[in-house]
């Protein structure tokens, strides 16, 4: 029962604990660059959620052979092959998404939710868990990317899917469509998301991939300066 | 191509198309970088060396390896490849040949390899500059994507730059308690983004003006 228990919270650590788009703040350009329409925003959802679950599973896999000293290159290569097999079923099927997301698809080789959860998770867990760990984070960042593209799309064209909601008559504020509006919405969600947190007197230290470069620079750094010093 | 259009895509991609503020490429260091000057002069520095020499070998791979053998669906995995192998490569060829410059480069040069702007450039140069080919020749084209990487460069750093100094005026405010931290300075950094909307039309006005 408690392996059960443990595995049923992996699976839906993404999708609210752990969200990798609010709580981790992992993978922003996407998620600011693919959420101006709701169905642009959940097909950029799935095709990372496959990409996810496929490089996890392959990671873990292989996470005794891979050596830990090209371990980066060997990732990189096992993500960008799950990326070409998604641009290729999907320039076959879905042309007109593939056209709407452009290069953000070729982008998901390098898009720190995926590198991330393979240094954090998949390197030292076993399959199972990671594809399930790959899965949960998956749905809660395609949750997040249809929250964000309906606010976007509803505010910015008045409609949903397509489908017009706001009356022709209503002024569309159509700069939720270009790029202050992505990171407008954003920092609101966000927002919304910390007082949230506040109220439940759970807050958390958020760190994006960014403040763990800025961490990484620093620590070069200081490392320099002491060897020149001894020098 | 004449140098009125080389000038009009260089600057472009800085004011108009910006490929951070705009284009929505390489928001990682964007947001934690630029909380220190110096960090992020470095990190646009290195990413401008980086882009071009990286646009510089992927655009003939393109061209005479890819497109001439029908392979473009390897365009993903052969890019992210290179890049992470000619980031090694310029990494080595600094520390044992420009010493100074890899002193002050060397701490951000690893972190590019997975830095989406890099592989963005490379793979919008070749869809943007390929076809090109045809109406203008090989040479012409090669050229515009180096300035196109150039640009985007310079237009990162630019961003850089001047969002550093955004943040360090909104640190010192005391904004409500669920902003403080990333959601304040993604809220600043749509300011930032709409005061790059402004630029719209003005490169194209200023280089007609000048020819």
């Amino acid at each position: 029962m408690a392996e059960k228990q443990s595995k049923w919270k992996i699976f839906t650590a993404g999708i609210i604990r752990e969200n990798p788009v609010l709580r981790l703040v992992l993978g922003c350009c996407s998620v600011l660059a693919v959420t101006t329409t709701l169905s642009g925003a959940v097909g950029m959802g799935l095709a990372m959620t496959f990409v996810l679950v496929c490089s996890n599973i392959f990671i873990s896999a292989l996470r005794k052979i891979i050596p830990a000293k090209v371990h980066l290159p060997c990732y990189i290569v096992i993500i960008a092959t799950f990326v070409t097999v998604v641009q290729m079923v999907m320039q076959a099927y879905v042309p007109d998404l593939y056209k709407t997301l452009g290069v953000f698809i070729s982008l998901i080789v390098v898009n720190c939710i995926i590198l991330g959860r393979a240094e954090m998770f998949a390197c030292k867990n076993t399959v199972l868990d990671s594809a399930l760990d790959g899965l949960g984070m998956g749905i809660g960042y395609i949750l997040t990317m249809a929250l964000m593209g309906g606010i976007r799309e509803l505010i910015g064209s008045g409609t949903l899917l397509g489908v017009t909601i706001i009356p022709e008559s209503i002024d569309r504020m159509t700069v939720m469509n270009s790029a202050p509006g992505g990171f407008f919405v954003f920092g609101v969600l966000m927002a919304g998301c910390v007082w949230l947190e506040n109220k439940m007197n759970k807050p958390i230290e958020r760190k994006s991939c960014g403040d763990v470069m800025l961490e990484e620079i620093d620590a070069a750094k200081a490392e320099k300066g002491k060897g020149g010093a001894e020098a | 191509m004449s140098a009125a259009e080389f000038a009009t895509v260089f600057f472009n991609l800085i004011l108009v198309n910006n490929y951070v503020l705009v284009q929505f490429l390489g928001i990682c260091p964007f947001l934690g970088v630029s909380k220190k000057l110096d960090s992020s002069a470095g990190m646009g520095m290195a990413v401008i060396v980086v882009m071009v020499v990286a646009t510089a070998v992927t655009f003939p791979i393109q061209v005479f390896l890819l497109d001439a053998n029908n392979l473009g669906y390897m365009q993903t995995i052969v890019f992210i490849l290179v890049i992470a192998v000619l980031v090694q490569l310029i990494e080595i060829t600094l520390k044992k040949y420009i010493p100074a410059l890899y002193s002050s480069l060397g701490v951000y040069l690893p972190l590019i390899t997975t830095n989406c702007c890099v592989l963005g450039v490379t793979i919008l140069a070749a869809q943007d500059y390929v076809p090109v080919i045809e109406t203008a020749g090989f040479g012409v084209a090669y050229l515009a994507a180096l300035v196109c990487a150039a640009g985007a460069g310079v237009g990162f750093l630019v961003a850089m730059l001047l969002f550093c100094g955004v943040r360090q005026r909104v640190e010192a405010a005391n904004p409500p308690a669920s902003f403080k931290g990333l959601p304040i300075t993604l809220v600043s950094a749509a300011i930032t983004s709409m005061s790059f909307m402004g630029f719209g039309g003005l490169v194209e006005n200023i280089v007609n003006a000048l020819t």
